[in-house]
Order: structure tokens, then sequence, then C-alpha cells
């Protein structure tokens, strides 16, 4: 298999790899993929006061585009905000890495893995708004109206 | 030793399941017949021909040598794959109307299975044994699989992937005793094992050149003269070979194979014993990583193999780190298929391990250096695969890998 130099400068150097704690309410943590299948993606966010991701950090087992990809996307949620990050295709993770037809799971698992993380984190919001919410009902009877 | 293939720009080659270099002694042997010597070794009527056929004949008799064969069941083929087809389809169209079931296990080369797959869809029936987790193959499951109506049982003598060595022996005398043919793939064993047909109960082996020093594109199948065995022809023409195979012979390839197997015996036994000490050093600069495991029987193996995994560390990752060294692996992450090894799966090894395997396959021309480098390198880059590896976090904080609910994709 011959890789795109892309995929090797970012599986040489791969960025922002690290730990985020899965605990804290502004980190969102995705892990998608199986170790039977041969690749596994933990991709964690952090999301400040302003909505948008401060911090991102991966940990992957599997090949190199697999390793590349999530590399790249930590790169790419920095700075924007969830919708945006959202929007963040496979194809365009495929592209920018010159993934073989072969390889396009990797791109399509660090798709997956910016979703779940997202949704980990809109889920711990969920769960701190739903307190804040049973506080005053009146609000939900406003907007029901 | 030649250090041929360790200079600065090319890797560490320690692929040598995968093919061999071909010998340089075999080589200059081989050049003659390409320019000079260019007869057809069927031309009767001249000199050419008369040349290329002595050389032809005298490459038979070294090969039967090796495998202590009468040189007149030497056929030629153009490699074990083409020796795999035609000693099984052969032996199956020619014995039909006496059965119809055939007996191979998991763990051969796609060669046999493909060969079994193809007599499938023209009828026949093939049971598909499970070697033991060794990857042995057990003596009385295999007479159990045996029947009456059984043509033709195929085991292959040593694995490509993990380097275990069947007993060849035991699995052709109860082949035999229930009358049925039994074929040997021994493509990975020239040179490495001693084969003497002999005494051995086979009725058909497959051998290659190119995993024992010699060119590729050539190879031979053994057919046995007593008791004759009897296969149909696959390839139709000429009538040479016998009519066995036809198709003019490559008198240099021919060569090159007769060059590289009369090596093999008078090498074989300095050669294997060097060999296994490198293998053996490398084993023991890598034993006490945490978390590794050894595939395949580690008594009943060749010396060349040492097929290990390194858990949490994915194989193709692994490589791509160790561009120093020419190595293979079990993680098929490269095919479309995303299936690991169906050896190592065969042997109910977990897909995750399958994953994290690593083939080192050493020859004639492996240094200690080499395996010096080697280790070294491996080491470094488990450790940084390790770190990167959100599998190897998790074995550290003690959470059962296998009892996380894991989306299959
Ligand atoms: C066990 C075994 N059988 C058959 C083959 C095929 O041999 P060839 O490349 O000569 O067709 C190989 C090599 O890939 C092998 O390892």
């Amino acid at each position: 298999m011959s890789y795109s130099d892309k995929v090797i400068d970012h599986y040489e150097n791969p960025r922002n790899v690290g730990t985020l704690n899965t605990a804290d309410a502004d980190v969102g943590t995705g892990m998608v993929g199986a170790p039977a299948c041969g690749d596994v993606m933990r991709l964690q966010i952090k999301v400040g006061k302003d909505g948008r991701i401060d911090d991102a950090v991966f940990k992957t087992y599997g090949c190199g585009s697999a390793i590349a990809s999530s590399s790249l996307v930590t790169e790419w949620v920095k700075g924007k905000t969830l919708d945006q990050a959202m929007l963040i295709k496979n194809s365009e993770i495929a592209d920018e890495l010159a993934l073989p037809p072969v390889k396009i799971h990797c791109s399509v698992l660090a798709e997956d893995a910016i979703r779940a993380a997202i949704s980990d984190y809109r889920s711990k919001q969920e769960l701190a708004d739903a307190g804040y919410v049973a506080c005053q009902p009146t609000t939900s009877a406003i907007v029901a109206a | 030793m030649q250090t041929m293939l360790t200079n600065t720009e090319q890797p560490i080659y320690l692929d040598y399941s995968a093919t061999t270099p071909i010998d340089p002694r075999v080589a200059d042997k081989m050049i003659p017949y390409i320019t000079q010597h260019f007869g057809n070794p069927a031309s009767r009527s001249h000199a050419y021909g008369w040349r290329a056929d002595a050389a032809v004949e005298a490459a038979r008799a070294d090969v039967a040598a090796l495998v202590h064969a009468d040189p007149k069941e030497i056929v030629w083929t153009s490699g074990a794959t083409e020796s795999n087809n035609l000693a099984i389809k052969g032996a199956a169209h020619f014995h039909r109307k006496k059965g119809q079931h055939l007996i191979t296990v998991k763990t051969e080369h796609k060669a046999v299975l493909d060969s079994m797959r193809e007599l499938e869809r023209e009828g026949f029936e093939v049971t598909y044994l499970d070697p033991e987790p060794d990857g042995l193959v057990d003596a009385k499951k295999f007479a159990a699989a045996l029947r009456d109506d059984t043509v033709l049982a195929s085991v292959m003598y040593v694995n490509n992937e993990i380097g275990v060595i069947q007993d060849i022996a035991t699995l052709g005398a109860l082949c035999h005793a229930r009358g049925a043919l039994f074929h040997v793939d021994a493509a990975q064993a020239t040179g490495k094992v001693d084969i003497d047909l002999q005494r051995l109960p086979v009725d058909l082996m497959s051998f290659s050149a190119h995993k024992t020093y010699g060119p590729k594109g050539i190879g031979a199948l053994y057919v046995r003269r007593k008791p004759r065995a009897r296969i149909e022809p696959q390839m139709h023409g000429g009538g040479h070979e016998r009519g066995m195979r036809s198709g003019t012979l490559a008198t240099h390839q021919i060569v090159g194979m007769g060059e590289a197997f009369r090596i093999a015996r008078d090498e074989m036994p300095l050669e294997n014993a060097r060999i296994r000490r490198l293998r053996d050093k490398l084993l023991a600069g890598l034993r006490d990583i945490e978390e590794v495991y050894i595939n395949g029987d580690m008594d009943q193996r060749v010396p060349h193999n040492l097929n290990i995994s390194f858990n949490y560390v994915e194989g193709e990752s692994l490589m791509m780190a160790m561009k120093e060294l020419a190595v293979s692996s079990g993680s098929a992450c490269t095919s479309a298929s995303l299936e690991p090894s169906y050896v190592l799966r065969a042997l109910g090894r977990p897909d995750e391990l399958a994953h994290s395997s690593i083939r080192f396959t050493l020859g004639r021309y492996t240094t200690a250096g080499d395996i010096e480098f080697a280790v070294n390198i491996i080491r470094q880059k488990i450790q940084k695969l390790r770190a990167l590896s959100p599998l190897w976090d998790m074995y550290k904080a003690g959470v059962d890998i296998n009892s996380v609910k894991w989306a299959t994709h």
C-alpha cells in the first residue's frame, strides 16, 4: 500500500494526541470502531463558553489512514461551532488525505467520531439543561403556546 | 554471507516466505540458457535442442534428489499455484467415478482452497478441517473425516503464515489406509525440512522455486510412479511432460530451480541451524514486551518463521512505522474485505490479535546485525503506537476490552 504524503505526515507527526477528562461537563467523547475490525478511534472535544470547540484530541488504534484521518479532524474541528463541525463530511477528509477506495472507511469512521463526540457533549448539556428547565416549569408552557 | 539486500536505501528484508532473492550462483547458471543455449528442449533434431534437453534433465535430477524422488516423478509447472491446481483438480477429475469427496484444511494456501471451491462448483463435496489452536491438524479428526468415497486429501507441509510443520507421515498413512490419494503443498518446505518421498506416504507434492532462492514462475509437481498416481492434465497441447503438462519448457527457469534445489540440499543443515539462532535471537529480543502472543506452535515449526501479535497495536500501522523493515501482517486493512488473516482466524485467534500480527521470515542473507536493528526498531515503534492507542489506555486502566459493547462497522 502506498500512502499519500499527507497521510505519512499525519502518521509520523500526529497532531493533538491525548486525553481529556471524560467526566468534565465541557468535554465530549466519541469512541467509534471495534478492535475486531482493526480500528478504534477516540476523539474528544472541549467546548468553550462561546460554543466553539477550544480543544480536540485523539487516540487511534488502526492503520495509517485511520490515524491520519483522526489527526486531521482534530485540526479541522478546533475553532468551529458544534454545528459547523457537524458539517464535516467524510468525503472532504478522504479528498484531503487522498485516501484510496479501500481506505474510505477510515474517513467515515473519523466523521462518525466527530458526531459521536458532539452528541456526547450535547447529551451532557441536555442533562444539565433538563435540570434547569425543571425549576422553571412555565418556560415550557410558554414555548408550547 | 553476502549482505546484498541490506544497503541503506532498502529496508531489511524479513519476508522470505513471500519470496526469496535468486541466489547469485543460481542466476549465474541461468544466464547462458537465455542467450547462448536457447534451444527448445523438445527439438530432437539438432544440438541446440539436445543441449537444452540435457540441462532440463539435469535440473530434474537435482529437484528429485532434494526430495528423494525419481526424476521421472517430477513434472515442471509454472509454480506451486499451478502444481496445486493440477494435483487437486487433475486427481479429482481422473477419479470422479470412484468418489466425489475431498478433504483439506482451513489454513491451506488459496491455491488449494480455491481449487477445492472450483471442484465444489463442479459437484464435488469438500470437508474443510479446522486446525488445532497451535495450527496443527489433529490426526484423529483427520481420520474421522476420511470416507469410502474420499478421492483425495490435501494438507500443506509448512504453513506460509505461521510456519508450522504438519505430520505428513501420519496423515498420509491414514489417507492410504482408506484408499485416498494424498497431496501435499510443499512450497514452503523445501530447504527447510527433510523431505523423503521414499518413505512418506504421499502421492502428489507441489514445489515452487522462488521460495528457495530460485526464480519466480517455475515449479514442479511430484507425481508418484509406484503405485502410480493418476491425474488428468489441466493444460492441453503438445503433450510435454508425459502429457501431464503441455507447453514449451522454460529452460533457464528450470536450470535455476535445479541449481537452487541442489544448493538447498548441500547447505540445508548449516543454514537452518544459523537461521534458527537468528530467529531465536529475534524472539528473545521481543519476548519481554508486554502483551505479545506467538501464533502457531513453536516446536513443530520451521526455524525461519516468527509470527507475533502485538496486542493493542494494529499490524498495518506497525508495518508503516517500521519502514526500515520489510515484513508482512495478518491484518487485512489493505484489502477491501477488512477481514484479518483467515489462517489466524482458523486457529481461533480473536480478530483483534489477528489484526495485530506481524510475520517475520528470515533467510539466507539475514545477519545478526539485521536482527539487532530490527529488535530496536520494533520495540521503539510498539511503544510509539501504544501511546497512540485508546485500547492500550483501556488495558492499562484495567478495562476488559471484550466487555465493551463495540459498534461493528
Ligand atoms: C504454501 C504455498 N503454496 C503455494 C504458493 C504459490 O506458489 P507460486 O507463487 O509458486 O505459485 C505459495 C506462495 O505464495 C505458498 O506459500
